[in-house]
């Protein structure tokens, strides 16, 4: 086994080589005859205990070809520097949380090693062990301790966190009593007042209302600005932007990207979708670039900030006078809003492309990121010649207080989307 | 040689941690996290670093059990009262087995709060691991709090049997014996064999939820296995050597030696029976902390 030299002394979390493999279920033979199918029932049993019985060996015995093994994770190496905020960003199924139960060593790794360098407290949902039958003061200190803290230092930090989840009075009764609010603001302040040198979250802001999810963000602001190792996984690309100094985009089980925040962020939305995308059939393809504040590389679009979205149309076909129209839909994939007036259009001769120009201003989207969609036709016509879906990504930045829309239901949103006049 | 060389390490980073927090300087623990071979060691400075938590979880056992119940904390003498009515009925009165010269009522309720203890301590042990899945798989913590606090949690009803015992002595007009001195050492042996068996069993039961189906009749035959509703003094002269390898057997019969004095304090069967409780225990911690690793993976 690998031992990390004593070069990176200076890092709080080095990772090495990790990879994480699982068992597969494999799929039994469909029996045709009646015979086949009371053997298949008198062998299950059998089958069963072999199947359980592997399960535990994917994890020591791995080979890597083997190929009822899923790899998670594969080969995952990067090191976070002491006191740096790092966003964990990728797709579903990309790794992101397999990775950070291994940190927080709730599941060892099939290979690899990694170094931890402090005291780590991890948060991956909140309130772990929190009982329905115990008061709200027995909880604290059921969760407390389960997250680490000694009695002393719950006792030294019991008011702070009363005050912060504001149940004074109802600390003698049983949380199943609480309103789920008041459950979850308890469970959020407990985990607020660790006091570790390395925290590891994930997705916890996903709770509460958006006005306690501010104060979340806000006091984790106040943990990531102490100094402290943070490692920050979410899929709220706001969160991430607001938190985060730097980040590591996965893919699939392995680094694709990592440092910069605004580089990864990029790699991210590339990673979902083609930014340059040339798509479609044989008579016309489309391409898409994206600029935020004229930056064609900065991928985060922020309250205030505009980005520019150009669309490139090939054609054969004979088109004297064609329109272009973007559908942005939110990451949840419902359609947010739609536009199809054109401020720029012209025909490019030279490359034989019709060239579209739109421009936006973010007046308060907090849906994460967008998908853009494009529509071709003529400029007469309803009907489209072609339909690209998810040709381009964008990432929503953070919003101040009062200019959001609300958090995930942005179909509701009323579009405030400012377009500009092309200069 | 490899395994080896991982032992050492993390018993080296164990102690790292410890000096660090009993210092309370500013020395940073490391913690290295790899992939740990079956036979690591066995991390006791953790389990005192986080000792607050297990008297949480015992704490938390015992309130949840009795919580919303009108007789609450009453159940833990009706239990063994009620089967002890009925065994004096069927055992004592109608097919007249033997009592080692003791009432039938106090002799099966004196092996019924052992017994009692030791199927309660198992069934919940194994159920709180299965249970506890949810809270393994979102953070980390010594796994073998969960079985063994729902173990140390039944160590009230098992008190609170006692003094219902007491209580019926008082009645009988009863005096214990001086075997009752021993009575500490019998009370650590049915708490290894309760937590060596619920060890063995969760580990499994985490993996094969066959043990979960089975567990309830079986523990039921097994009492058959001790001398709960009989005196051990039925078992022929040539296989009580044998019998005792069972634990329960030399706890039980201690218990009623100390208590009700039927007997003269049964030596030999705690004796053979402290070594299969002690094997039983320890080879439980090695193989649940072998498992343990593939926990979260697995539940």
């Amino acid at each position: 086994m690998q031992v990390i030299s004593n070069h990176s002394d200076d890092h709080a979390i080095s990772v090495h080589g990790i990879g994480k493999a699982y068992r597969l279920a494999k799929r039994q033979a469909t029996p045709d005859t009646l015979v086949g199918a009371i053997q298949g029932i008198v062998k299950a049993p059998f089958r069963n205990f072999q199947y359980l019985r592997s399960l535990s060996r994917a994890n020591h015995m791995a080979k890597q070809d083997d190929e009822d093994l899923y790899w998670a994770l594969q080969d995952v190496t990067f090191e976070v520097p002491a006191g740096e905020v790092v966003g964990v960003i990728g797709r579903n199924g990309a790794g992101k949380s397999t990775l950070l139960k291994i940190l927080s060593r709730i599941t060892q790794p099939t290979t690899g090693e990694a170094i931890i360098r402090g005291r780590v407290s991890s948060l991956l949902e909140v309130g772990t062990g929190f009982h329905p039958e115990l008061t709200g003061r027995e909880n604290v200190y059921m969760n407390g301790t389960i997250l680490g803290m000694t009695k002393r230092e719950i006792d030294g930090k019991y008011d702070q966190i009363v005050d912060f989840a504001g149940v004074e009075r109802f600390l003698d009764t049983p949380i199943k009593r609480y309103s789920s609010g008041m459950q979850v603001r308890l469970a959020f302040s407990v985990a607020a007042h660790l006091d570790p040198d390395i925290l590891i979250i994930d997705e916890v802001l996903a709770v509460g209302d958006a006005e306690f999810q501010k104060r979340c963000i806000g006091k984790m602001k106040e943990v990531a600005g102490g100094g402290r190792t943070v490692m920050f996984v979410s899929h709220n690309m706001s969160a991430i932007g607001q938190l985060c100094t730097s980040g590591v985009l996965l893919s699939q089980g392995r680094v694709v990207s990592q440092g910069d925040l605004d580089t990864v962020v990029q790699a991210y939305m590339d990673d979902l979708f083609r930014t340059e995308s040339s798509i479609g059939d044989d008579t016309t393809t489309v391409s898409v670039q994206t600029a935020v504040d004229g930056d064609p590389n900065q991928r985060m679009w922020k309250y205030g900030s505009m980005v520019r979205v150009r669309v490139d149309v090939e054609t054969q076909l004979a088109i004297a006078n064609p329109a272009v129209d973007l559908y942005f839909n939110s990451s949840a994939g419902r359609m947010i809003f739609a536009q199809s007036d054109r401020f720029v259009k012209h025909f490019d001769s030279e490359s034989n492309r019709w060239v579209f120009e739109f421009l936006f201003r973010n007046n308060g989207f907090v849906s994460d990121y967008m998908t853009i969609d494009v529509g071709f036709r003529y400029c007469s016509s309803t009907r489209y010649l072609g339909l690209w879906q998810s040709v381009a990504a964008i990432a929503l930045g953070e919003v101040p207080p009062g200019h959001s829309h609300g958090r995930d239901c942005p179909v509701a949103v009323p579009c405030k989307v400012q377009l500009m006049e092309a200069a | 040689m490899k395994t080896l060389s991982i032992d050492t390490r993390s018993l080296e980073i164990a102690s790292a941690t410890v000096d660090a927090t009993e210092r309370g300087a500013t020395a940073m623990p490391v913690s290295h996290i790899q992939s740990q071979s079956a036979w690591h060691a066995f991390d006791f400075a953790e389990m005192y670093k986080y000792r607050d938590l297990f008297r949480y979880l015992v704490r938390r056992e015992i309130k949840v059990r009795y919580a919303q119940s009108a007789i609450g904390v009453g159940w833990a003498i009706l239990q063994p009262l009620f089967t002890m009515l009925v065994f004096t009925v069927i055992f004592g009165r109608l097919a007249k087995v033997g009592s080692d010269g003791a009432p039938y009522a106090l002799f099966s309720f004196a092996g019924l709060v052992p017994w009692m203890f030791f199927s309660n301590a198992v069934t919940d042990g194994v159920n709180g691991l299965i249970g506890g899945a949810s809270m393994m798989s979102k953070v980390y913590f010594p796994r073998i709090f969960m079985p063994l606090a729902a173990n140390a949690a039944r160590l009230i009803d098992f008190g609170v049997a006692s003094l219902v015992m007491a209580g019926l002595m008082i009645w009988y007009g009863i005096i214990p014996n001086l075997g009752a001195l021993a009575l500490p050492f019998v009370l650590a042996m049915m708490f290894l064999t309760a937590s060596g068996t619920t060890l063995w069993l969760s580990s499994f039961a985490i993996q094969y939820r066959d043990v979960k189906h089975a567990m309830g009749f079986i523990v039921q035959i097994l009492m058959y296995a001790a001398p709960v509703v009989y005196p051990a003094s039925l078992i022929p002269e040539s296989f009580q050597r044998l019998y005792a390898i069972n634990p329960m057997v030399g706890v039980i019969e201690g218990l009623r030696s100390g208590w009700l004095g039927t007997r003269e304090m049964p030596w030999d069967f705690l004796f053979i029976g402290s070594l299969s409780a002690v094997l039983l225990f320890t080879t439980g911690v090695s193989y649940f902390n072998a498992k343990q690793r593939v926990f979260a993976d697995l539940a």
